[in-house]
């Protein structure tokens, strides 16, 4: 219900949504928690394991039971904190882990059988037969147990993510924040504050507390009114800092949809990279609970979310309310709730010398040792001395004490410290570098100290980044005491939770302890302890008590389980933003992809760039035919190909010649201007990297071709031994793919195509077999290479890029006109296997230039990258597997890359292997199925029987080994 | 993590391809053994605390020399490969 005159929230504007399809309404500025507590909604979601019901228990981003799925199909996204939830116009939240409904839930039978079901119950319980865990066990028990639950469906909500700069991080902005950063800012550190709360104030805005005898809230609008003032200050509220990092770097989650109903196109989360010099950590505490019998019943919540749900959003759960503590803090939940005119029925504190000064039924030395309620708390039992009282309570504010959220303090390895004087755990000094704490999360818990904590580290850290920070008159504000005896658990009949969402009761952890699970880093995977989307924000300080307890330690030397990022969870699209679909595989197009799509050529990627697979006619039904009609084509008349995507590299400089003879395992600087000449690329180790083209344009200028494959790494490669390795060579060396666009034209016919568009003629004396020169096209500059990968008279003619569609179209037009046409990567493949030319298929990286039958080119007359390395005796052994060509002995219906070789009479199996093969293609040409492959001694083995097996497809023909050149291999068509 | 480039300044990780240990610049000559150039492959020191490798990246095509820390992670300083030979 609604506190008259109390709260925060905006009661002008009242805020439609629904719960589990019940309509309700609340006021803008509610969280979805505190609407649902306004409408007197407790019980708003199952347990985990034991489907216990269960109520909002926090305020913040700490709650373990409150958890929603928001939305519905695709866009649902579950697990959700109510607490964290803006309320807006047409939210449709629903509760999770129930069926068939939150207040009969057929599961809820878990809990009967609690007894059987403590912790290790799984480990111990569904050992056998070993095959059920996986089929029968792990299925059931995940649906039993469980969280909300994805669609399934794509969802294509937009995320995006962000870098942010600043000198100065401050996370948290409560009162020691807002101080930090206002004596940082005025003394002109550039600033960002981040605070998870969709309003900055932090506990002021909970509390009724005055700073310089203003309101709480009054006092942080007035600062963050003068941070917003400021160029030099960046406010990023609903922003979580979520982890700490090396060199400064945080990761911090920005909500910035999820208070809005969806937006097409609006992103509802950014996931920043914030790199600050300095940070100073003000992220306050967190509440933690009492464990007592059945001390999870919806009602049941902190004293601090009590309070603040009363003062901040004007909003109580129930009509009587009792409080529970083991510290003078808690005593502030009964009297601002009396003094907002709740009825507070018993304010009960364990310390027998209690000082308690407000107007309601006071017990202290006392307990409460039970609960009742089933679906919401109704009443407790209080035992005092010898005696139990029965107290009506449909809310119990709970008070444990106070953790300070050392987090982020943790991220970087550094272990927080016990302190026994507020039975917590403090931050390291100096755990992350540059890095200081202010405020409640340096266990300074009143306001007076929170201010002046954050001004000090403001001032601080402005002097560290040469600042001069001017001196600060601290505001007026509380300095209360804080005064507490530790309480964990609270003995008696029936279970004393301690991790509400993972259903972790006190029993749970002291059976691990018996049984030995005695490391904290056991108990906890034992239990479940501190794990989900809480990772046990409330309850780890309680359950390392209750273990240290268990074990006969202390505290410190039990340890904690380590923190680790993020300190709340965060999508992976979040995090992965920009990173799906093209994001992930950007797409790089060719000048002739619009006119290679348009003929309906099915494209296939290579790389990242797509390239046409064939193209079909009409009458053709499968790839095959249209494949073995444009080898046909190439080997009769003339073909056009995009070559585009090969990797070409202008190499430059007075030493490019001896440069390129360093790089490729032959002699390069012996081409003479106009030449071009194949190269081969050895890696340091001897083995094959890359082969190409090398043309010597100038004197000292050459364009080199890689694979498409290797394009990139060739370049760095380039670049490292002419950086790295021989910086005493004048070269210089640029990628020129994607600036030249390069069609290769193929086929006996090619020279009478080209010379229809090129300005002068071409012919075999002026550009021979391996010539280059510059040519126009329509007076364009172009560059003509005579070469080819496919054993006809060809030539690749390269033009600047944004010619290239213009050619491209030209080209083919032409070559139709001679009975030619375009052909795709099938047909390219077929004929540089009929021709036995090699690709990353055969230089794989696991083959040497003696393997392919190279050898002689790795020149012994010059140093060369792989030289000394090729030499080794077993990479020049006569039994390494060489390359090879096959051909099937009769009719085979088919013959497989990835088969392995055996010689005939032995068994197909690993130790008999003799080899594999690499390529196979269906030739046209030559009438039937031909192979590249490695065999063991091959090149001696031409002409003998080998067995090729197929076990992944089942496939075993017997070939003949013969020469890897299938096809013209005196080479006579090249030169036509 | 950030490097430090000469040229474009501090940036991502993400920008750069690692290679290895900074020993891959003392390239034997052409005259060493085949156990001189399988040392200078494939033996490291791996230490625990200041070391040097080589980054490039790749935005600017440049080779770095980074000086830095295992240990800390601190990345203590980047200058071009191709001037760390006199």
């Amino acid at each position: 219900m609604r506190i008259d005159g109390k709260g925060l929230v905006d009661r002008s504007r009242s805020v439609p949504f629904s719960f589990d399809g019940e309509r309700m309404t609340g006021f803008a500025g509610d969280t979805l928690a505190s609407a649902l507590l306004a409408n007197d909604i407790r019980l708003v979601g199952r347990s985990f394991k034991y489907h216990r019901p269960r109520g909002v228990y926090g305020a913040g981003s700490e709650e373990p039971n409150a958890l929603m799925t928001i939305g519905s199909g695709a866009k649902a996204d579950p697990n959700v904190r109510a607490t964290t939830q803006e309320l807006f116009e047409g939210l449709d939240a629903h509760s999770q882990n129930r069926w068939p409904s939150l207040r009969r839930d057929i599961l809820s039978v878990n809990d009967l059988l609690s007894p059987f079901l403590g912790a290790g119950f799984y480990y111990k319980t569904f050992m056998w037969p070993r095959s059920f865990w996986e089929h029968v066990y792990e299925p059931f028990i995940r649906r039993a147990a469980g969280l909300g639950a994805l669609s399934g469906e794509h969802n294509d909500d937009r995320y995006e993510r962000a870098f942010a700069f600043c000198d100065l991080l401050v996370i948290g902005a409560g009162p020691a924040g807002l101080m930090a950063a206002l004596t940082a800012a005025r003394a002109g550190v550039d600033v960002i504050l981040a605070d998870e709360d969709s309003q900055m104030g932090g506990r002021l805005l909970a509390e009724t507390h005055t700073i310089d005898g203003k309101p709480g809230p009054v006092w942080a609008e007035e600062v963050l009114s003068e941070l917003r003032g400021m160029d030099n200050v960046r406010l990023m509220s609903r922003t979580t800092v979520t982890g700490a990092y090396d060199q400064g770097t945080f990761g911090a989650l920005e909500r910035t949809g999820h208070h809005l109903p969806r937006r097409d196109h609006a992103p509802i989360e950014c996931f920043w990279r914030i790199v600050a010099k300095r940070s100073i950590l003000c992220a306050g505490a967190l509440e933690r609970p009492i464990a007592f019998p059945n001390n999870d019943r919806p009602g049941i919540m902190t004293a601090s979310a009590v309070r603040g749900f009363a003062n901040r959003y004007g909003v109580v759960g129930g009509r009587e309310v009792a409080v529970f503590g083991n510290n003078d803090d808690a005593h502030r939940t009964a009297r601002d709730l009396i003094a907002a005119g709740v009825k507070v029925t018993a304010v009960i504190d364990s310390r027998a010398d209690a000082e308690v000064t407000v107007d309601a039924p006071v017990f202290t030395g006392a307990q409460v040792i039970q609960t009742k309620g089933r679906l919401g708390l109704e009443g407790l039992t209080v035992q005092q001395g010898t005696r139990a009282h029965k107290v009506r309570a449909d809310i119990l504010a709970i008070s444990g004490g106070w953790n300070p959220s050392v987090h982020l303090t943790c991220h970087m390895n550094g272990r927080p410290v016990w302190n026994d004087a507020i039975q917590s755990f403090l931050p390291r000094d100096g755990a992350i570098p540059d890095m200081t704490v202010a405020g409640a999360a340096n266990g300074a818990f009143s306001n007076a100290a929170c201010l002046a904590e954050g001004a000090e580290q403001g001032a601080k850290a402005a002097k560290a980044l040469g600042r001069k920070p001017a001196k600060t008159t601290l505001p007026e504000a509380e300095d209360t005491p804080y005064r507490l005896q530790a309480l964990w658990a609270v003995e008696g009949r029936g279970r004393k939770w301690l991790d509400f969402q993972n259903d972790v009761h006190v029993k749970d952890i002291r059976l691990a302890a018996l049984e030995n699970f005695r490391s904290v880093e056991h108990m906890k995977r034992y239990t479940t302890q501190g794990m989900a989307t809480d990772q046990g924000k409330s309850s780890n300080v309680a359950a390392l008590a209750v273990l240290a307890d268990a074990t006969g330690r202390g505290i410190p030397e039990t340890g904690t389980t380590t923190f680790r990022p993020p300190y709340v969870p965060v999508a992976i699209a979040a995090m992965g933003a920009g990173a799906q679909g093209k994001g992930f595989a950007p797409q790089r197009f060719t000048t002739s992809h619009a006119a290679s799509v348009a003929r309906g050529a099915p494209m296939i990627e290579a790389g990242l760039w797509y390239r046409p697979s064939y193209f079909p006619e009409v009458g053709e039904t499968n790839w095959r035919q249209s494949c073995d009609r444009e080898v046909n084509m190439v080997r009769t008349s003339v073909g056009i190909c995009d070559v585009t995507t090969l990797g070409k590299i202008d190499i430059q400089g007075p030493d490019a010649a001896q440069f390129l003879d360093f790089v490729y395992a032959n002699t390069i600087s012996t081409l003479a201007v106009g030449k071009v000449r194949y190269g081969l690329m050895l890696r340091e180790d001897g083995y094959v990297m890359d082969d190409g083209t090398c043309a010597r344009l100038g004197d000292t200028q050459y364009v080199i071709t890689t694979t498409t494959a290797a394009a990139a790494l060739v370049m760095r490669h380039l670049d490292f031994v002419a950086q790295a390795l021989r910086p005493d060579l004048d070269v210089q060396i640029v990628s020129v793919t994607e600036q030249w666009a390069q069609f290769g034209v193929v086929g006996p016919k090619s020279r009478e195509l080209l010379n229809s568009i090129v300005d002068s003629e071409i012919t075999d004396e002026n550009t021979p077999y391996m010539a280059c020169r510059p040519v126009q096209v329509a007076g364009v500059a172009g560059r003509l290479f005579r070469i080819s990968f496919s054993g006809e008279h060809a030539y690749e003619i390269a033009i600047p890029a944004r010619y290239g569609e213009s050619l491209y179209r030209q080209l083919l037009a032409q070559a139709e006109t001679l009975g030619g046409g375009p052909y795709g990567m099938e047909a390219l493949n077929v004929l540089r296997i009929e021709k036995g030319f090699i690709t990353h298929a055969e230089i794989h990286g696991r083959t040497t230039a003696f393997d392919i039958g190279m050898a002689r080119m790795v020149s012994p007359k010059k140093d060369c990258i792989g030289q000394t390395m090729a030499r080794r005796d077993g990479l020049l052994a006569e039994d390494r597997e060489q390359l090879v060509g096959l051909r099937p002995c009769g009719a085979v219906k088919q013959l497989t890359a990835g088969a392995h070789l055996f010689a005939e009479g032995t068994p197909a199996t690993r130790k008999f292997d003799e080899g594999y093969v690499t390529s196979v293609c269906y030739s046209p040409t030559m009438d039937g199925y031909l192979a590249l492959g490695f065999l063991k001694n091959g090149r001696a083995r031409h002409g003998q029987k080998i067995r090729l097996v197929d076990h992944l497809r089942g496939i075993e023909a017997l070939c003949t080994v013969c020469d890897p050149v299938f096809f013209d291999p005196e080479g006579g068509r090249l030169r036509g | 993590m950030r490097i430090p480039c000469p040229h474009c300044g501090e940036r991502d990780r993400r920008e750069f391809t690692y290679q290895g240990a900074d020993e891959i610049l003392d390239r034997p000559d052409r005259e060493a053994t085949v156990e001189a150039f399988a040392d200078y492959l494939h033996l490291r020191t791996n230490p625990a605390g200041d070391t040097r490798d080589l980054w490039y990246h790749d935005p600017c095509g440049t080779w770095l020399l980074v000086e830095r820390n295992t240990v800390t992670h601190a990345v203590k300083s980047a200058k071009l490969a191709s001037e760390t030979k006199a």
